[in-house]
């Protein structure tokens, strides 16, 4: 059994304009996420990559149960959340703990560094002393005497090390991290992998890392999943989908990795025509107007999802 | 205002900063964030920051723009644009050049966002000095936002920046400093939180803009392998300092300075084995209240002897024609 399974996951939001889109009979809400299915193993990293918008972490806030899903299951150490009541998520919340994506935005500004570290020992009823908050300020790398300091007095670097504390804070099963390290320079980069890789050997913590960072997916996670408006277009382990992907939005995306020389200039799958909404979707296969390699049947039939083995995708012409 | 030009920059420099320094105050003391900081922009060329969090990159950036935090003070130094002197400007000064000449895009998009106003609302409010119509501001920001690749463009308008992703929220941003036509661009990570597709399609953009309206961009980046396709010069910070300077090539390739050569040793992007340790420079930043004597980099620095402790190294030529700051780069050192 895995630690969380997730099974034909949908999540709906109203739509912006809803007056507008009331008035030409249009619906007044849109999945954001259409029917996404996977699982993590304790000890284990899923990476989540995609197109921005796509509902990465819109799929992060739902397991978290900031948003009610629209329908789908969503188990959790053998138990089904998808519709837990309050009082079962104040239990659940120290099992799971979040890192946002916004680092400066996602801390209160008005208390200090201290107490911001072990305001979720706090809520859970634990004592957060000056002790505790000094021993995860140094887990993260931040000398004691940025106890006293306020958020806006913080580069982004340090404040990106601060919500890794608070999420270390209650000793998770399931850490999910939106963007944990966009902000960071390499070496800080490595350091809260390491510091993350080294907490998951110790404890054994299952971490869902939502990233644009293709390096980092290739050296820090087990699988990754590949999102493309609201969906999954591909999912495997990590290394056999670096080694040779299937689905043309994963190749376009892999390519598109720059590498740190002037000179370098690697063939690249370029993208061209506009990027689709979830409002709007394209018939056929989502990604046919943009795909390099579409033909005409690909913009009439929805492909299907194809497993082969420990990976699939989604694709009527593989690559 | 200022108008003492001593030493006037040359024609094709846009903005010279010249040995600038910038402290903060704080309870617990005086942090010294930027210290006597040397670098032009010249017109129409990508000038990349890169260095550790909290070595002052942003610092940098929001004294270009004359939004340093109100804790901050320019200690010494000048930054020359035309005829002003950027680090001495009024308040009402400055009220003229922000949003014409320079504008900036933050590294959180929320800083310049407006959590209460809805998008449109927000894109209208920039080209308050445009003398056209309200629809015609109205067509001219939704043409801004299709230019980022927002989908759907014309209905984003009525969205408030909560129901944007985060990404989208960073392009909106981006489509409104493109909006005002800027003569310098600060971008303070302008990419980090998008995907890699549509980071280079922003950078794609960037370097067509600056061709276009021949503008300068200041760019600040973790991010090495998006510096070295869009940058053509790169500065290298650590601990409130500019360590090494030089074209793109020359730092990429042929790096001197310690720091620079760790930093690019780190790139996960450099190693081709996957690897769940990843490289790290050990030690941390030095306390920029109480800024080290000598080298600032010396307790973290592999190659550091003697000399590094005592004396603070200046800026000598490289081998590529970088400036480096580190006393291995002294030609006095080789004759010794
Ligand atoms: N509160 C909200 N109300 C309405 N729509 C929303 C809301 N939050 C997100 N959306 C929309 O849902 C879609 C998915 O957003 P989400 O934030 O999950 O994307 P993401 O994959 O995390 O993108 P990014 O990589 O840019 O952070 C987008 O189209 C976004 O505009
Ligand atoms: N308002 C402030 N008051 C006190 N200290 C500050 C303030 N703003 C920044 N600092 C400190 O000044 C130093 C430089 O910060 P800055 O934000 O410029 O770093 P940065 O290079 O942009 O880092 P990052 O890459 O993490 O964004 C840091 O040590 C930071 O803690
Ligand atoms: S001056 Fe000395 S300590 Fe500083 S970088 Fe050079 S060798 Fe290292
Ligand atoms: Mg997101
Ligand atoms: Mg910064």
């Amino acid at each position: 059994m895995s630690l969380l399974e997730v099974t034909d996951l949908r999540i709906r939001y109203a739509r912006q304009g809803r007056v507008r889109a009331a008035l030409r009979r249009e619906p007044h809400d849109f999945e954001a996420v259409s029917g996404v299915s996977f699982r993590i193993d304790a000890g284990q990293t899923l990476g989540l990559v995609g197109e921005s918008g796509s509902g990465k972490s819109t799929i992060a806030r739902t397991l978290i149960g900031l948003k009610k899903p629209a329908s789908g299951s969503i188990r959790f150490d053998g138990q089904e959340i998808s519709a837990a009541s309050r009082r079962d998520w104040a239990r659940l919340r120290r099992q799971m703990s979040m890192m946002w994506q916004d680092p400066v935005g996602s801390l209160s500004p008005r208390l200090t560094v201290g107490s911001l570290v072990t305001e979720p020992l706090r809520i859970h009823g634990m004592t957060g002393d000056r002790a505790e908050a000094e021993r995860l300020l140094g887990l993260v790398g931040l000398p004691a005497e940025y106890i006293s300091r306020y958020p806006h007095q913080l580069s982004g670097g340090q404040a990106r090390r601060v919500g890794v504390a608070r999420a270390l804070a209650l000793d998770p099963k399931l850490l999910i991290a939106d963007e944990p390290t966009a902000g960071l320079d390499m070496s800080v980069q490595g350091e809260v992998l390491n510091l993350l890789n080294e907490v998951q050997k110790r404890t054994g913590v299952a971490v869902l890392v939502i990233t644009h960072n293709l390096n980092l997916v290739r050296h820090v996670t087990d699988r990754m999943a590949i999102m493309y408006l609201g969906r999954f277009v591909e999912e495997g382990p990590t290394d056999r989908i670096f080694d040779h992907s299937h689905h043309p939005y994963t190749a376009a995306l892999l390519s598109a990795n720059p590498e740190p020389d002037p000179d370098a200039r690697g063939a690249r799958v370029t993208l061209s025509g506009e990027v689709p909404s979830p409002v709007n979707r394209p018939s056929g296969c989502d990604f046919h107007p943009r795909c390099p390699w579409s033909r005409p049947e690909c913009g009439k039939t929805v492909p299907d999802w194809v497993p082969e083995g420990d990976r699939g995708h989604r694709c009527m012409f593989p690559l | 205002m200022s108008t003492q030009s001593t030493a006037a920059p040359a024609d094709d420099t846009l903005l010279a900063v010249e040995g600038l320094s910038v402290d903060f105050e704080t309870p617990r003391g005086t942090i010294h964030a930027l210290r006597d900081i040397d670098l032009t922009v010249p017109k129409g060329k990508v000038l990349g920051i890169v260095g550790e969090s909290g070595c002052g990159k942003s610092t940098l950036a929001y004294s270009l723009i004359g939004l340093l935090a109100e804790n901050a003070r320019v200690a010494s130094g000048a930054i020359r644009m035309g005829d002003h002197d950027l680090a001495r400007l009024a308040p009402s000064a400055w009220r003229d050049l922000r949003g014409t000449r320079i504008a900036m895009i933050f590294q959180d998009p929320m800083t310049a966002l407006n959590p209460v106003t809805t998008i449109g609302q927000q894109m209208l409010d920039i080209q308050y000095r445009d003398r056209i119509g309200r629809n015609a501001k109205r067509a001219r920001a939704i043409e801004f936002l299709e230019q980022v690749q927002i989908p759907d463009a014309a209905s984003k308008l009525a969205a408030y920046p909560h129901q944007l992703s985060g990404g989208m929220r960073q392009r909106v941003c981006i489509a409104m400093a493109l909006l005002t036509q800027p003569d310098l661009l600060i971008a303070d990570e302008p990419t980090t939180a998008l995907d890699a597709t549509l980071e280079m399609q922003i950078v794609a953009l960037l370097r067509d803009l600056q061709r276009k309206f021949g503008c300068s961009v200041v760019f600040v980046s973790h991010h090495l392998g998006t510096v070295a396709e869009l940058c053509d010069d790169v500065a290298v910070m650590y601990a409130g300092e500019v360590v090494e300077r030089g074209t793109a090539r020359a730092l990429f390739h042929d790096p001197q300075h310690p720091y620079t050569q760790a930093l690019l040793d780190c790139d996960p992007a450099r190693i081709k084995v996957a690897t769940r340790t990843l490289p790290t420079i050990p030690g941390t930043l030095p306390d920029l209240r109480q800024p080290p004597a000598g080298c600032a980099f010396r307790a973290r620095c592999p190659r550091s002897w003697g000399r590094c402790e005592r004396d603070h190294p200046p800026l000598y030529p490289g081998a590529a024609g970088q400036r480096v700051r580190c006393h291995l780069s002294d030609p006095a050192e080789d004759a010794a």
